[in-house]
């Protein structure tokens, strides 16, 4: 599903430069749950977002699907973007004036696809993650975990290859958490292929596989028994 | 192409963030109102003005005679200098393409009747360009032509003032009009600016008052207009030559100020020219100045507005919105909101102006207003300078990394 080899990155801080990955190597099959964990600076969100190609790695080669990533026009990345990727982000990132139902069908508008045929379909997720009677209510009228699974819907619309979670439980409490963890794993079970970014040893054990990054190293990368979130439920 | 869901997407955004399409409609709004309001009132001043000095033609060249206060050629002080026909026949040749009209003038006083209203009036036979020296404006019929002269057809061309006065309100064209026991077909009547003592004036050919008034071929005044593509110097000393002349002419002494006057309008027109060309200088720093401000504050807007979405830009382009939609999105909503106040503004502007106008006439302002083209001119240039102002943001926001984008709070 993706294979990334020997990718570096490097932000530059005044005169010098903070080198964040120092040569990252990962492979990530299909259906695979995956959480990469590390303290903060550790570099992990960088890689999430190279994935994500909301960034651009400074070398190394990136292949998502069969696909190299390098060298994307704009116009091109906007289309692989829309196309492979759905994104779950902390602070979910919903467009503050649109309405849940609105902000779901938003990928579809820009997929091209016709108004009706997007409502439709962004209803249709709507109701898997819970909301359908929640579709005409502005952000600001939602919880945080009502919002994140908006959010969700709105990742899954796309119909996307790979899910990219950024934090996705880090604004929310407990027990919230939980209940947004127990979706995800059922999103995989379903086959979708997920990757998170968490500091919740908790969270990370949902997963079924762990990557630790330190000072941009992938430190370690081991399999782990999933525990299930439904009996925190 | 007409892209239904982008002009769904812009009017949603535009309805849901009121605050800020009211706060740029405004800002164009207000200095449309501004540039409206400001340039409908210095026309007016404009027009004030050249209502005082535009009754009558400003290149005007009045000649009249008198009675010689000097002696010379061995001719005595006192004698009467009286023009002929043949007099003005002469100016007409000698200047040839440097006068513009020409006509002579005799005056008379006449009691004139029609049926029983009776009234005393001024009369003028003139020549046929007597009517654009005076500016008078016909209302119905015609003015006094050359056919006239030439037959000495005894026809008058009346003020309104008249009309109203012998003919109580009907329509005096067509009926005969009595001048001391004679009958004139009355061929015209009309209008001037110069007020009601101009619209109580006979006009008759000066061929028939020749006749008519002691069967000779005299002039009491010529007037003339020269040609107006003649500058200040060149007006003026057109004017002094024809005095030299005409005083040779009739064998007056140089220097004899009563026996021939020529007055030239050229004399007062540049202090007047000099004034509206302040004016007009005036007028258009008050536009630019207002339209300025408006360029000013739009752009001030829509960098704002940029910077406030940057966020939902890199929201945008995380779920696949190509750099172009980006643009456009940001790029027509502005154009739209600045085209609607502009218009906005307009119409009040012009209201406004249209409400206040008559009211303002005791402060010397006459018929403001502004032409419409110049007003949308304007707001087009907003507009212009809007897209700009938010082009440059736009493209901007649309080429950094959502993931910046994103960071953005």
């Amino acid at each position: 599903m993706l294979k990334i080899n020997q990718l570096h990155k490097s932000y530059p801080i005044g005169d010098s430069s903070l080198h964040v990955l120092k040569g990252i190597d990962l492979k990530v099959e299909a259906g695979e749950m995956v959480a990469i964990m590390g303290s903060s600076g550790s570099g992990k969100s960088t890689l999430l977002n190279i994935i994500g190609m909301l960034d651009e790695a400074d070398s190394g080669d990136y292949i998502l699907d069969g696909l190299p990533i390098k060298d994307l026009t704009e116009k091109k990345a906007a289309v692989y973007r829309n196309k492979f990727l759905g994104f779950i982000f902390q602070s979910f990132n919903l467009i503050n004036y649109k309405n849940a139902l609105e902000n779901v069908a938003l990928p579809l508008y820009y997929q091209g696809m016709k108004r009706k045929e997007r409502q439709e379909k962004a209803l249709f997720h709507l109701e898997k993650v819970g909301l359908a009677d929640w579709a005409q209510h502005l952000p600001k009228e939602l919880s945080g975990g009502q919002n994140q699974r908006v959010a969700i819907a709105r990742a899954l619309a796309a119909n996307p290859k790979l899910l990219l979670a950024d934090e996705p439980t880090g604004a929310l409490d407990t027990t919230t958490s939980y209940e947004i963890m127990a979706f995800i794993q059922q999103l995989n079970d379903e086959g979708k292929t997920i990757l998170m970014v968490t500091h919740e040893e908790d969270i990370a054990n949902m997963c079924k596989r762990i990557v630790r990054l330190r000072d941009g190293v992938i430190m370690e990368d081991k399999k782990v028994e999933q525990v299930r979130a439904e009996q925190y439920v | 192409m007409f892209d239904l869901d982008l002009w769904r997407e812009i009017f949603q955004s535009i309805n849901k963030n009121r605050t800020r399409s009211l706060l740029s409609g405004f800002t164009v709004a207000f200095a449309i109102l501004l540039f409206t309001i400001l340039f409908g009132i210095a026309n007016g001043l404009k027009n004030t003005f050249a209502e005082a000095f535009g009754d009558d033609a400003n290149n005007s060249i009045f000649i009249r005679s008198g009675n010689t206060t000097k002696a010379h050629k061995g001719l005595q002080a006192g004698r009467r200098i009286q023009f002929k026909n043949e007099d003005f026949d002469y100016i007409k040749d000698d200047s040839g393409n440097k006068v513009e009209f020409i006509t002579a003038r005799i005056y008379r006083n006449a009691t004139a009747s029609y049926k029983n209203e009776q009234n005393n009036y001024s009369l003028r036979a003139v020549h046929p360009d007597h009517q654009f020296l005076e500016k008078t404006k016909i209302k119905d019929g015609r003015y006094i032509n050359q056919n006239d002269i030439t037959n000495k057809t005894k026809v008058v061309v009346i003020g309104k003032k008249i009309e109203e006065e012998l003919f109580l309100r009907t329509t005096a064209l067509g009926k005969y009009i009595n001048l001391s026991g004679i009958p004139y077909k009355v061929v015209g009547t009309f209008t001037d600016d110069g007020g009601d003592w101009e619209e109580r004036l006979i006009y008759m050919p000066i061929s028939t008052a020749q006749h008519i008034y002691g069967n000779n071929d005299y002039i009491d005044q010529i007037n003339l207009t020269y040609n107006p593509e003649m500058n200040h110097d060149e007006a003026l000393s057109f004017g002094f030559s024809l005095e030299r002349k005409l005083k040779e002419r009739f064998s007056v002494a140089r220097n004899d100020q009563r026996a021939i006057r020529v007055g030239n309008m050229a004399e007062g027109t540049k202090a007047v020219s000099q004034m509206t060309t302040g004016l007009t200088f005036i007028i258009l720093v008050i536009g630019f100045g207002t339209l300025i401000a408006g360029i000013v504050g739009i752009s001030n807007i829509m960098i704002f507005i940029v910077k406030e979405r940057t966020k939902e830009i890199g929201i945008r382009k995380a779920l696949g919105a190509s750099p172009r939609s980006i643009v456009s999105i940001i790029l027509i909503e502005s154009i739209l909101i600045t085209a609607i106040a502009g218009y906005v503004g307009l119409l009040i502007g012009m209201g406004v102006i249209e409400a206040i106008g008559p009211s303002l006439k005791e402060y010397f302002i006459k018929d403001p207003g502004v032409s419409r083209s110049l007003v949308i001119g304007a707001t087009i240039t907003l507009i212009i300078a809007g897209s700009i102002a938010g082009y440059l943001p736009a493209k901007k926001a649309s080429k950094i990394k959502p993931i910046v984008a994103l960071r953005n709070d």
